[in-house]
């Protein structure tokens, strides 16, 4: 899967996830960088990245991550749609 | 929302939720606010968002306090004084399997101490129950246990004496007996839920080391909705009617081309098996206090024809109303409502044909519509909607169907007279009218709840409410029950009242639908009168609180003779009336005397 495409799909997640259209995410971006991913949003996120991809995120990679560049990584390399 | 009714797509609706809820909180409706308190055994926040968003689209606008994780015995036993303050309408128990803590945990464990660990787990959970009803004195809902995925002993383990599985559901008939041996205490049946899903996919192991979420949060949604379901029945939110179509709904074929012979119905065939089934599925809902209706594309004698068939388990008198005709379903719904004295929302629709669900959908949008597309898809879509919730059954539910089948008889008997009065005269209507008895309480609780249109003051009560109301020496709270020639009514009229000085405040006035226009609410007024007047009470205020619904109250005090003190912009006003002189105004209901006494 390629990197832009993984971002564009991850970007309208965000979007859905979080309720505002405004929002776009790089490599770089963290949870400091939006407001309300919280670590319960977390929850919701990462729910919302598995079904999006088909893919099963590892427990240590949940609580490991530490942008989104991280995420994409994984997607790329495990993403099944 | 169509997007939160059954069957939804509960991946989609966690992730649009904000867009969702936003959607709903700006669509202009009023709902009635409660709070509910969740005693947390697991994490409870995705279930506090979808059950959010299923009772906003019911009308019910929740406040939600949750109880720190793994609190939810020190809270409901020891208390919580935050949560106390905070006075919950609804408690809900959010405990499951992970929650029992004294599971024999070697299959070697004995008879005898697994009979103890039984006892002291069921001891802790009914602590927790009594706790609650006692602290916070409202309905409480809890999850029954879910099965394990995992079962070392395989088979062994749903039965053996130290059995997970075995011990599971020994909880569980424990429960359940609890729960029919006490008033307000509502199951979540979570053992069902998980095996309809699947268990495979309820549980997730995953979530629960990280987040500690006690099933997956692919099925949160449906575990929400089923809490939805029994909450919107405690506020009376319930459907009523179920529009039934005919041909390949109620049985295979068409009954105007194939004929009473050629249709699908009975034991001869594997179809007519299934429709059989589906008809005698359809037929306990009847029996429960739901009305069914037939809503068919059909000449009527060829729909009768049908319902006449030998193997017919729904007969046509079955059926509290039968619309066979070639008008769109939307309207043959919309009369079929006006003939009940219903209000649309209170109807769901079957058809086996996606374009009339679609056209009621667009034209009745309160309406739900189940697409019939297999006898399988009707009957679980109904299991599983959440519209007929039994949170009480009163002997009234039981005879409802009869009751509505006497109005149907009394709307023929009244074209034979020309003058009104002399019909309301031939009914021969005996009224009962007098305080609350215990045995009333929950059909006077659910007929409050349920009153949408002649009402005055829409307010709710719950069962605990209403107890306290009925022991308040300072209200006058009555309610009167109706017979005719006809058959027995049941309580269809409520009113409380609050005693100030030398006045009473109505705080509610309902009357079922079933009764207007018999000058009930004239008897009932009577009655409040004497009472008011013994009371030393000589003036009566009274409060009409406008809704989308309760346009048909609106003149009501005025129409009793009381003068409008204020009439405010949104339509809210309120009325006084002198009882200096008041002179009985029912003439044509005979009062039952001393009927309480």
């Amino acid at each position: 899967m390629h990197k832009n495409e993984v971002i564009e799909r991850l970007n309208d997640i965000f979007r859905d996830v979080f309720g505002d259209d405004s929002i776009t995410v790089n490599e770089a971006t963290t949870s400091d960088d939006i407001e309300d991913w919280d670590s319960i949003e977390h929850i919701n996120l990462i729910g919302a990245v598995e079904d999006e991809f088909g893919l099963r995120f590892r427990m240590r990679e949940v609580s490991g991550m530490k942008n989104v560049g991280e995420m994409i990584d994984i997607i790329c390399e495990r993403g099944t749609k | 929302m169509k997007e939160l009714t059954f069957p939804f797509d509960g991946r989609q609706l966690m992730r649009r939720r904000r867009a969702i809820r936003n959607q709903l909180l700006s669509d202009g409706s009023t709902r009635i606010k409660k709070k509910i308190a969740v005693l947390a055994g697991s994490t409870a926040d995705d279930v506090v968002k979808a059950l959010e968003l299923f009772l906003l689209d019911a009308g019910i606008e929740p406040e939600f306090r949750i109880t720190e994780y793994n609190r939810f015995y020190e809270s409901a036993v020891f208390g919580d004084p935050e949560l106390e303050e905070f006075a919950p309408d609804i408690v809900y128990i959010h405990t499951t399997s992970r929650n029992l803590t004294l599971l024999p945990q070697s299959p070697a464990e004995t008879q005898e101490r697994t009979e103890e660990l039984l006892k002291e787990q069921s001891e802790i959970f009914r602590q927790i129950w009594t706790g609650a009803a006692e602290r916070f004195g409202c309905p409480v809902i809890q999850n029954n246990f879910e099965l394990p995925l995992f079962r070392r002993t395989g088979n062994w383990d749903g039965w053996g004496a130290a059995g997970q599985s075995a011990f599971i559901q020994r909880m569980n008939v424990m429960v359940s007996d609890y729960a029919r041996s006490h008033s307000s205490f509502y199951v979540n049946d979570i053992s069902y839920l998980s095996a309809a899903v699947g268990l495979e996919k309820w549980h997730d192991p995953q979530v629960w080391y990280l987040y500690k979420y006690a099933m997956s949060l692919e099925v949160i949604p449906d575990l929400a909705y089923s809490i939805a379901g029994i909450i919107k029945s405690i506020y009376g939110r319930n459907k009523k009617v179920i529009a039934l179509d005919l041909d390949n709904t109620l049985w295979g074929g068409v009954i105007g081309d194939d004929g009473q012979e050629g249709i699908d119905l009975g034991q001869e065939t594997a179809a007519g098996q299934s429709f059989c089934e589906l008809q005698s599925f359809l037929k306990g809902y009847k029996d429960m206090g739901v009305l069914l209706t037939v809503c068919s594309k059909n000449e009527q004698e060829n729909a009768l024809l049908g319902l006449e068939h030998p193997e017919s388990i729904l007969r046509p008198e079955d059926f509290a109303a039968v619309k066979a005709n070639w008008e769109p379903k939307d309207r043959n719904l919309a009369a079929t409502a006006e003939e009940l004295g219903l209000l649309t929302g209170s109807f769901v629709f079957v058809d086996d044909n996606p374009a009339e669900c679609a056209i009621v959908e667009a034209q009745l949008p309160d309406v739900t519509a189940v697409r019939a597309e297999s006898v399988k898809d009707t009957m679980y879509t109904l299991s599983r909607g959440g519209w007929f919730e039994v949170t009480s059954l009163t002997e009234d539910d039981l005879r409802r169907s009869e009751q509505y089948a006497a109005n149907a008889k009394r709307n023929a008997q009244q074209k034979q007279f020309a003058d009104y009065g002399e019909y309301l005269r031939s009914l021969d209507m005996e009224a009962e009218i007098g305080e609350f008895l215990p045995v009333q309480l929950s059909r006077i609780t659910q007929l409050t709840n349920k009153s949408n249109q002649f009402n005055v003051t829409t307010k709710r009560y719950t069962l605990q409410e209403m107890e306290a109301v009925s022991r308040d020496s300072s209200r006058i709270a009555i309610c009167g029950r109706l017979r005719d020639r006809f058959g027995d009514n049941g309580i269809v009229s409520v009113v409380i009242g609050r005693c100030e000085g030398d006045t009473l405040h109505v705080e509610l006035w309902l009357m079922s639908c079933r009764v207007l226009k018999r000058d009930m609410e004239l008897a009932m007024l009577d009655e409040l009168a004497g009472r008011c007047r013994n009371r030393g009470i000589s003036r009566i205020v009274g409060y009409y609180y406008k809704t989308p619904k309760n346009a048909m109250v609106s003149e009501l005090f005025g129409s009793f003779g009381f003068t409008r003190e204020s009439l405010s912009e949104n339509g809210d006003s309120v009325w006084s009336l002198s009882l200096a002189g008041y002179e009985e105004k029912n003439k044509v209901i005979r009062i039952k005397e001393n009927s309480y006494a």
